[in-house]
């Protein structure tokens, strides 16, 4: 019983420590205090001044290019992923495959700022201007790897023949794709996407090196500007507690999905 | 031109798989309506003789037809065979109707006839009612009823199917069995099936193809496969058999297990090495003495097997024979043997002896099989190299166990047990095939060192 | 003609486009950071900038110190975390993924947002900012990234090895260290891999822990591409890039999902 107790107390005081942070800028989002720590009475004035003033546009605008980014970059990973998932499942052979998969990993295994820095590189070398383009190039770059990874399993379990049966009961290849393929690999679809745009909104230490010099800013780079003027712009509280909020339901929702998932396949 | 007897016609197909062989010179002509299967070991390319008709895979030579139209660069989609595949392909998001439905829906047939045929379908495979079940609910023998129903929906000219009832147990499969005869009278739609179980074959086909090793190597109704196999892998993989060494002394006149039988095959010549197959069921024992006796033995063992008893004899002059009958014979006993003239099935040998290609490089120097032999000085060296024929008989193929200290290795692909002695092949590294008889106890895929004396090397000039 | 369309029909000729996406956004990039490297400002090959990094001193030192944050770090992950994660995976508490759920929510909030959250923190409890909070500010980053792998591994072990070791006398103690540690170590290794490396090479956690104070490897190389001595910066890029490969080969064991630790 003790020890059941002790175990029970660990997890929560570890998770009260981690969570500590989040609720402190939650609670003090809520009041219009310059700095964190005063508390000048309850108020949403914050969350009004983020969505209405204008003296914000520029983390607006931010936050704006993160979302639109965050989109594009997913679809764009989403699509190319799947499509490469596809081609590398169906490769012959061994050694190409090997060397496919290995680069595929590289992003993952490496450090962002390695990615970033290199990516950097890569346009400077080019002599392209680096703006709206190149950093989402640079996110399908990191974000395609955990598509591939995503759905390459789904492709694993599926009878293989299933794509020769659709051929055989009349079906064009295109349409065999479509109506046998994707849908059995739509759930590693899904979650690659996921997995991708909130990798590509997190992301900080391959935009800080990607966005140039136009006047860029994803979030990241922008919430890491501010902090360097010193102190923290009131309204970045209510921003992160959104932020917070928002990404809990999503996971919930995804932890949800394959909640039911799997109990209606154990109802059958 | 079109061929109105043949619904398919397979000329000369060959086909490799990088440098395999798997298809070597296949022709096969199927009759309208008949159940045909094809029959072989795992990797003999029965089921890619089946890809190939359905348009899975190209053959590198020779031609297919369908229905008297050329089909070699037809895909599958368009052609008019369905497949029902091993392990039932049935699609996981759809369910019982929409898998059923699937080729009725690409062709747009309006609904309410998809679902008329629908019902049909499953109705014919006893799955009615099933129609809107998850197909991951379903047991295997259902889902392969489904995958029947499927294919057979869009009215197929052929319906070929790959092993389909291998997954599934022994009661299911027998039941299985009996419905796929059902359908294919009630249709009257050719069948083509493929699968390694003889007794499957025997029990379901028409026609019966024996295929290994890319070859087909008998075609004829179930009868004739089993009472009269033309070569000894024919005779081993239909039923358990006796295949032992003889000779053919005249018509009607063999002799093998040291004695001379009267039999019923004519033909082979005079004094001519043949191999001869007897059912164990053929075989009648008696206890001994009996007046009737052709020849003695003692049992060995004797092993219940729920309809009949297996029995081991060694025969008096050291052979051993399987037998099978109704009554127990207790070990150690001592049995006579009849065997009846019909019974005897003669084969022509396929080879009485190892033939290697082979190039003489020097006097005492021969090249084949990938290495040089030492053999001894032959008197037809020349002085350039010369292309022979080496003749090596089957007992005297030595082989090693050590597979360092030899120079040639192989692995063990073929064992028959001839009664007294196993008679293997063995494949090299460079896919030849050497022969060879011996006492001792092999398994398929062993790795056994060969060797070859110089004194058992018979060389001649090979004629051009 | 035909060989052409065949080519193309064939779905493994899908992974062409992504092998060309590849070679220019992952393996060109590379090759580039090691020609930087050991290129001059004036263009031409040089070791220079190797010569540079040995001698400076600040550099090595940032190099080792950056190391030594990284050990402890991981040591302290791996002391809070696989209690932590023994402890989610055992009966109690594997019903609910809830649970686990929220241990993994910090991790997909950005990284800048966590810290500046964490910086708050101290702000509001008055603790300055300096060498002590810059550790607790990785152990609360990366906590979470050593606790899924490990998590991972002991849920999905197979509870009759327990079982055999008990049947064959063995105590709880016993269990643990004979059975259950070392068969999850496969989760500890790639916990490390996802703790050990990222220490080195984040930045952003150190400077605003520490109010730029402490410097780590990854700020150093950031200071250095900001102001374009892209060289040095190559370079120093380079080193960490082989540290990168030299931990890897260490584990051998490349599953794929466990080095995006579990992530999928």
């Amino acid at each position: 019983m003790k020890r059941n107790f002790l175990a029970k107390a660990y997890i929560w005081l570890l998770l009260i420590l981690l969570y500590a942070p989040m609720v402190i800028i939650g609670v003090f989002s809520f009041t219009e205090a310059k700095v964190l720590g005063n508390w000048t009475g309850f108020s949403v004035g914050l969350y009004k001044s983020l969505f209405t003033s204008g003296a914000h546009e520029a983390l607006m605008s931010a936050l704006l290019n993160t979302l639109i980014i965050g989109l594009v970059a997913s679809t764009l990973a989403t699509a190319l992923g799947t499509v490469s998932a596809i081609g590398i499942f169906n490769l012959r052979n061994k050694r190409f495959k090997a060397a496919m998969n290995t680069m595929n990993n590289i992003p993952i295994l490496n450090a962002d700022i390695i990615t970033g820095v290199s990516l950097f590189l890569l346009f400077v070398s080019l002599g392209v201007t680096q703006g709206y383009v190149t950093l989402t190039l640079c996110h399908v770059t990191f974000c395609t790897p955990y598509v591939v990874l995503s759905v390459m399993p789904r492709l694993k379990q599926m009878n293989p023949n299933t794509f020769e049966a659709a051929l055989d009961l009349g079906a064009t290849p295109s349409q065999a794709l479509r109506k046998v393929i994707l849908p059995q690999i739509k759930s590693g679809m899904v979650s690659g996407f996921l997995l991708s745009f909130i990798l590509s909104i997190d992301d900080f230490e391959v935009s800080v090196f990607n966005v140039g010099t136009n006047g860029l800013q994803t979030l990241s780079t922008f919430i890491y500007a501010d902090s360097r003027k010193g102190g923290l712009t009131p309204e970045l509280r209510p921003m992160i507690t959104i932020t917070f909020v928002v990404i809990l339901a999503i996971l919930i929702i995804m932890n949800l999905r394959t909640k039911t998932n799997t109990q209606t396949k154990t109802l059958k | 031109m079109k061929d109105s007897n043949f619904i398919i016609s397979l000329d000369h197909i060959s086909k490799w798989f990088g440098e395999k062989q798997v298809l070597n010179d296949v022709n096969l002509h199927v009759k309208k309506g008949e159940f045909i299967t094809i029959l072989g070991p795992s990797g003999c390319g029965k089921t890619t003789l089946l890809r190939i008709i359905a348009g899975f895979v190209t053959p590198d030579e020779g031609s297919v037809e369908i229905g008297g139209d050329r089909m070699n660069d037809i895909p599958p989609y368009k052609r008019p065979v369905n497949t029902v595949f091993q392990r039932y392909a049935l699609f996981p998001h759809l369910n019982v109707y929409d898998n059923v439905a699937f080729g009725l829906k690409l062709a747009k047939v309006p609904e309410e006839e998809i679902e008329q045929r629908v019902r049909k379908s499953l109705k014919m495979v006893n799955m009615t009612d099933y129609e809107w079940r998850d197909v991951e609910s379903l047991s295997g023998g259902q889902q392969q009823r489904v995958a029947i129903a499927r294919a057979l929906i869009n009215s197929p000219e052929v319906l070929l199917l790959d092993e389909p009832l291998s997954a599934l147990d022994h009661k299911m499969r027998k039941d299985m069995q009996v419905e796929l005869k059902e359908i294919h009278k009630k249709l009257g739609v050719t069948f083509l099936f493929v699968t390694h179980d003889q007794e499957e074959a025997l029990t379901m086909s028409d026609t019966i193809v024996v295929m290994d090793d890319g070859v087909i190597q008998q075609a004829g109704t179930p009868t004739d496969i089993y009472n009269e196999p033309v070569n000894a892998f024919v005779a081993d993989f239909i039923g358990e058999s006796n295949i032992l060494n003889g000779t053919m002394l005249f018509d009607r006149k063999v002799n093998f297990l040291g004695h001379d039988f009267d039999c019923v095959d004519e033909g082979f010549g005079e004094n001519v090495p043949v191999d001869v197959v007897i059912r164990p069921e053929d075989v009648y024992l008696m206890e001994s003495p009996n007046k009737a006796s052709m020849f003695e033995g003692t049992v060995q063992s004797c092993v219940f097997r729920g309809v009949h008893y297996e029995i081991t004899v060694i025969t008096d002059e050291g052979y051993e024979i399987t037998i099978q009958d109704y009554n127990p014979f207790e070990a150690g006993m001592k049995v006579s043997m009849i065997i009846k003239p019909q019974d005897i099935q003669v084969m022509h040998k396929e080879r009485t002896c190892n033939i290697f290609e082979g190039t003489l490089v020097d006097e005492t120097h021969v090249e084949m099989l990938g290495i040089v032999f030492e053999c001894l000085p032959q008197d037809i060296w020349q002085g350039e190299k010369l292309d022979v024929l080496v003749e090596v008989d089957f007992d005297k193929v030595d082989l090693l166990d050590d597979i360092d200290s030899a120079e040639l290795t192989g692995d063990v692909r073929f064992i028959l047990y001839k009664g007294d002695h196993y008679y293997l092949s063995v494949m090299t590294e460079d896919r030849d095939y050497v022969y060879v008889d011996t006492n001792d106890v092999y398994d398929e895929r062993d790795l056994v060192g060969i060797k070859i004396l110089p004194e058992d090397m018979r060389i001649r000039k090979a004629d051009k | 003609m035909g060989k052409i369309k065949q080519f193309f029909g064939r779905r493994s000729s899908w992974s062409i486009p992504y092998l060309i996406f590849m070679l220019i956004f992952v393996v060109l990039p590379l090759i580039l950071v090691v020609f930087y490297a050991f290129r001059s400002p004036q263009g031409g090959f040089t070791l220079d900038n190797i010569k540079t990094f040995i001698n400076e001193k600040e550099s090595v030192n940032t190099l080792l110190y950056s190391i030594g944050i990284a050990l402890i770090n991981t040591a302290i992950c791996i002391l809070l975390g696989y209690p932590a994660a023994y402890i989610l995976s055992s009966s109690r508490f594997s019903s609910s993924s809830v649970m686990v759920a929220l241990f993994l929510i910090p991790m997909f909030i950005n990284v800048l947002m966590r810290t500046l959250a964490t910086v708050a923190l101290f702000g509001f409890i008055h603790v300055p900012l300096g060498q002590a909070t810059l550790i607790f500010g990785m152990v609360y980053n990366y906590l979470p990234f050593m606790i899924l792998p490990i998590y991972t591994v002991l849920q999905k072990l197979d509870r009759s090895y327990i079982e055999a070791a008990q049947d064959l006398g063995a105590d709880s103690m016993r269990v643990f260290f004979r059975v259950t540690l070392p068969l999850s170590m496969p989760g500890v290794v790639s916990g490390i891999m996802m703790v050990f490396m990222p220490t080195i090479s984040t930045f952003a956690i150190a400077e605003l822990l520490t109010m730029n104070n402490i410097k780590l490897f990854g700020t150093i190389i950031q200071e250095n591409i900001n102001n374009g001595m892209w060289n040095y910066g190559a370079l120093l890029s380079l080193i960490m890039l082989i540290l990168i490969v030299l931990t890897n080969l260490f584990n051998e064991d490349k599953e794929e999902a466990s080095a995006a630790g579990g992530l999928i």
